[in-house]
């Protein structure tokens, strides 16, 4: 187990060969249309004390009318089971 | 008594979670002890803390409530004033602070709480690109110019998550193959992270940048280095949806047509 958070971590990238992209297809994610970037995109949330990870996600979705909606690692225990019983051995924390 | 950081992904970004939740979390606390205590042992006793532990779930949690080792990365920053004490602290994912200051307490054999927790990181988020649920709201009644500036504000893309995750940026001949849910072969590699191991977490990007697939590496970084071919990671989800990138591979129907 590593003694540092990822955050605290430089890793380096190894080239194995020189290529490059056709501009045709694909883009780059900060110039998605607005509806992409809402489709392919995350909030970074500030939660308020009182309601729960789980309905904070809901109102978000409700106000926004979205399909759907997660939330990256519960603040206070509720919903964990779902996700952590997701993760297989292969997302160990980094 | 908890608030801060709460990463949400929106629409088909909703599969890119489990990215989050592996990442480490950082968070200031504040906890009460119900006795009173040396100061020089207070802190003594938080630094043996900074190690792997042993926790086990709380009573409320829906996980299975079995012992489990987590990492305390630092805690830092910490004040006392009488019986309370407030520190920040940095962890593996899946830590319940809670538990921490809880044992805690029984080390110092004087009991403690945890009276408020506030996250201040989760992998790459942290509170300085913090949004409220009062900017969502207004995000909601917006409409032209405006939504598109606070939708620009608010919301960022998904690829933001990974900024501390294993990375393989692939060929535009391999996207489409990935999001039909194949495996990547070491051909298809461009350029990757530096110490990816066997079975570690890697994601695989564009060399535009967009997140394509969340896989396992089957190989280290310097193994996909050395090869010629051999599969170098598989493939578990895949987020970029299938028409992005144009089919390149063979298949036995357009093998004969092309003949």
């Amino acid at each position: 187990m590593s003694q540092t958070p990822s955050w605290e971590r430089t890793r380096k990238e190894q080239v194995k060969i020189e290529e490059e992209t056709d501009p045709s297809y694909g883009c780059l994610p900060e110039k998605r249309t607005l509806d992409q970037h809402i489709r392919f995109g995350l909030i970074n949330l500030d939660k308020p004390s009182g309601p729960s990870s789980h309905e904070v996600v809901a109102w978000v979705k409700r106000l926004l009318r979205l399909k759907h909606a997660g939330h990256g690692g519960t603040l206070e225990a509720e919903t964990w089971a779902g996700a952590i019983q997701w993760l297989p051995a292969c997302y160990p924390s980094p | 008594m908890v608030t801060g950081v709460l990463p949400l992904a929106l629409e088909d970004a909703t599969k890119t979670i489990q990215a989050f939740l592996i990442t480490g979390k950082e968070y200031v606390c504040l906890m009460t002890l119900h006795g009173d205590v040396d100061s020089k042992q207070l802190l003594r006793t938080l630094e043996e803390f900074v190690d792997d532990i042993y926790q086990k779930p709380p009573v409320r949690a829906a996980v299975k409530r079995e012992v489990r080792k987590r990492r305390i990365y630092s805690i830092k920053d910490i004040e006392v004033d009488g019986r309370q004490v407030l520190f920040r602290v940095s962890c593996q994912a899946g830590t319940y602070i809670r538990k921490l200051v809880y044992d805690a307490g029984e080390v110092l054999q004087v009991g403690a709480h945890m009276r408020e927790l506030r996250r201040v990181r989760a992998g790459s988020f942290t509170e300085d690109t913090i949004s409220t649920l009062y900017d969502v709201l207004k995000l909601s009644q917006s409409s032209g110019a405006d939504r598109e500036e606070l939708a620009r504000r608010i919301i960022v893309p998904m690829e933001a998550a990974f900024r501390h995750i294993s990375k393989i940026y692939i060929r535009d001949s391999a996207v489409s193959a990935v999001c039909h849910g194949a495996d990547l072969a070491v051909p298809g590699v461009v350029r990757l992270t530096e110490g990816i191991r066997q079975n570690s977490a890697v994601a695989l990007f564009t060399l535009k940048g967009e997140l394509v697939a969340l896989s396992k590496a089957l190989m280290s970084t310097e193994q996909v280095l050395e090869a010629e071919k051999g599969l170098a990671a598989k493939t578990l989800r895949v987020v970029m949806p299938p028409e992005v990138y144009p089919r390149m591979w063979k298949t036995k129907e357009r093998a004969l047509m092309l003949t």
